[in-house]
């Protein structure tokens, strides 16, 4: 089974968002994203400092099965860029939730966070798409 | 050893070497290269050993059978490259004068109508030169229509999310934004997630049908519709053209732009790169904006329609009228099928992939779309095996080629879990297709008993199974010398 920890949101997409507590936020994707990718060969990032909008197509991950989108989950402004990922996409199937995250985000509308899910109801969703 | 490490220096294969230099001094000095390149010096004997030590590694369709879906790896007749090899053909230059090209120039014409009739388009340009360039081509030209109107408003191309991934990357190249929509559990487009994204904004969308998943798109003229109320065109992928040659045309659906893979339908061998042919064909309202050269008759003479005469043609694509050699592959190809052939080959491509679709799910594997009837190819989920047997659908594709089958497509369309997209083609015999039938039985009954046999193949293969993942991230594309 994957690992889907409690105090994380989760999009329907596969993204998880901590929430920093300082109006910013940290985006990675879900262990269960990364099993369905598989090994993750290639990430590209977004640039630090660009706008973006909740569902945006923010940053792709390539595995040797596919390329895959990650679409921002939210709002605001993209902080910083997790570096180590260029040279070491792997971090994201080692430790999808600790070295793997992708990005932060200084959001900018704090409610849209309340649309995101709980662990209990994504690990429902990813179920359900299962099926 | 590798042809490099056989190398001595001022070994040659005399026999072979170019005439002298003096082609060479024709060059300016600012453009020749000042390393001379670091190729392999061996003898004409080594040369050709290489050579056929390499041809006798392929794995392809002059060898073994090829249900590689969606690229309709099918037999190319000889006889199409015979002709299309005569003299005067391969000798023409490409700036002789119209008065010399009457022959090439009416293949050319004739060629554009017989497209023009299989597809139901008003208007035929056979100048993309492959694929990718007749999407762009088509997309390019629902643009240059769009403009022309003054609407400019329209920044949007839908796709749906089985697409092949040239369609998102074409609308982008083109300037659109994509908007994704799903595929229904039957398999068709989900029409309200169609109607929820159509608008002012929206300038097309791109379809393939039969669709990626292998099955027709049922709805297609309610889709057609939808999207010209919305003042939208609709694009059609001539990926699997195969399945409906002569039964159906995208013409009579409603498209108002189609490109056709002529290297995959009509005869040319593909998978190697090149070249390819990917004429488009327009409705009406695209007529004018269509690629040049095209050619004209006026039933006299055949003659070159060039920007002079079209004016608003998105202009030209290739430094000439595209990859003859390949266009008069299809135009002979077209010319030996007749119009009752054509009608056979989607017979045959329809009936060989339900055949086998019908076989295997008998025999226990599972379709994705078990209550619909393939097109001219079809997927095997292969979730079951993994999940119980722990052998996946990539371990079932490199089992094959012990077996001396080239796999299917695997892992696409992507949301088809442990996807296999099988496409047996019109051109096997029932023995090839039977034989299919009993290699997966035999991998499956491997991997039931033995499955480490199946997850480690291939073992009869030059090369082993790969490691992808260290090939993807520490990349060694070329030999280099040992360091001394």
């Amino acid at each position: 089974m994957s690992n889907t920890p409690d105090g994380l949101k989760y999009a329907k997409t596969h993204e998880w968002v901590k929430d920093n507590g300082d109006g910013t936020v940290t985006v990675g994707i879900s262990d269960h994203a990364q099993e369905l990718l598989g090994d993750l060969v290639f990430v590209e990032l977004p640039e630090a400092g660009s706008d973006i909008a909740a569902g945006d197509e923010i940053a792709v991950v390539e595995s040797v099965k596919a390329a895959s989108d990650i679409y921002s989950p939210l709002s605001g402004k993209i902080l910083g860029i997790n570096e180590v990922l260029n040279d070491a996409p792997e971090s994201i199937n080692d430790s999808p939730y600790e070295e793997g995250w992708l990005f932060t985000l200084k959001i900018t509308d704090k409610s849209e966070l309340d649309a995101l899910m709980d662990a209990d109801a994504y690990t429902k969703h990813a179920q359900d798409e299962e099926h | 050893m590798l042809i490099f490490e056989q190398s001595q220096s001022g070994r040659r294969a005399t026999a072979q070497a170019p005439g002298n230099a003096a082609t060479l001094k024709s060059i300016p000095e600012s453009l020749r290269r000042k390393q001379p390149a670091a190729l392999p010096e061996v003898s004409e004997m080594q040369s050709v050993r290489h050579y056929t030590r390499l041809s006798r590694k392929n794995f392809s369709i002059d060898t073994h059978f090829y249900p590689l879906g969606s690229c309709t790896m099918k037999y190319n007749p000889r006889g199409c490259n015979t002709l299309a090899m005569l003299p005067g053909f391969v000798a023409r230059h490409p700036y002789a004068p119209e008065s010399h090209s009457q022959g090439f120039m009416a293949c050319m014409y004739e060629l554009q109508e017989i497209l023009k009739e299989v597809t139901g388009m008003r208007e035929v340009s056979l100048t993309p030169a492959a694929g990718a360039q007749g999407e762009f081509t088509g997309i390019a030209m629902i643009k240059a229509y769009h403009d022309t109107n003054g609407d400019h408003e329209r920044s949007e191309i839908i796709v749906p999310d089985a697409a092949h991934g040239t369609n998102p990357a074409t609308a982008v190249m083109c300037g659109y934004k994509v908007r994704e929509i799903p595929t229904m559990k039957d398999g068709d487009i989900d029409i309200d997630a169609l109607k929820s994204v159509l608008g002012p904004q929206t300038a097309g969308i791109m379809l393939t049908n039969p669709s990626t998943v292998g099955v027709f798109e049922r709805r297609i003229r309610e889709i057609s519709d939808l999207v010209h109320k919305a003042g939208g065109l609709l694009y059609y992928d001539g990926a699997n053209l195969n399945a409906i040659l002569g039964k159906v045309r995208p013409g009579d659906m409603g498209f108002d732009a189609i490109h056709m893979n002529l290297h995959k339908t009509f005869s040319t061998p593909h998978g190697g790169g090149g070249p390819g042919a990917g004429p488009v064909g327009v409705s009406e309202r695209l007529i004018p904006f269509l690629p040049v050269p095209m050619v004209s008759y006026d039933g006299g003479n055949y003659q070159w329609l060039t920007q002079t005469e079209r004016p608003q043609s998105i202009g030209q694509l290739t430094a000439f009228g595209g990859n003859s050699g390949v266009l008069l592959r299809a135009y002979i190809y077209a010319k030996m099928l007749g119009r009752e052939g054509m009608v056979r080959v989607a017979e045959y491509a329809t009936l060989n992939a339900n055949y086998l679709m019908k076989l295997l799910t008998d025999s226990g594997f599972q379709a994705a779309y078990p209550e619909r009837r393939a097109s001219h190819e079809f997927i095997l989920t292969l979730k079951k095996e993994a999940n119980e047997l722990g052998v996946s659908t990539m371990d079932f594709a490199k089992r094959m080629l012990d077996y001396g089958v080239h796999a299917p497509t695997t892992y696409f369309p992507l949301l088809i879990p442990e996807c296999l997209l099988v496409e047996p083609t019109e051109t096997e015999s029932l023995e090839e297709l039977d034989n299919f039938v009993e290699v997966m039985q035999k991998i499956r009954h491997e991997a039931e008993h033995q499955p480490e046999i199946v997850t480690s193949a291939p073992h009869s293969m030059p090369v082993k199974r790969l490691d992808d993942v260290k090939a993807a991230r520490e990349l060694d594309l070329r030999w280099q010398p040992p360091e001394s």
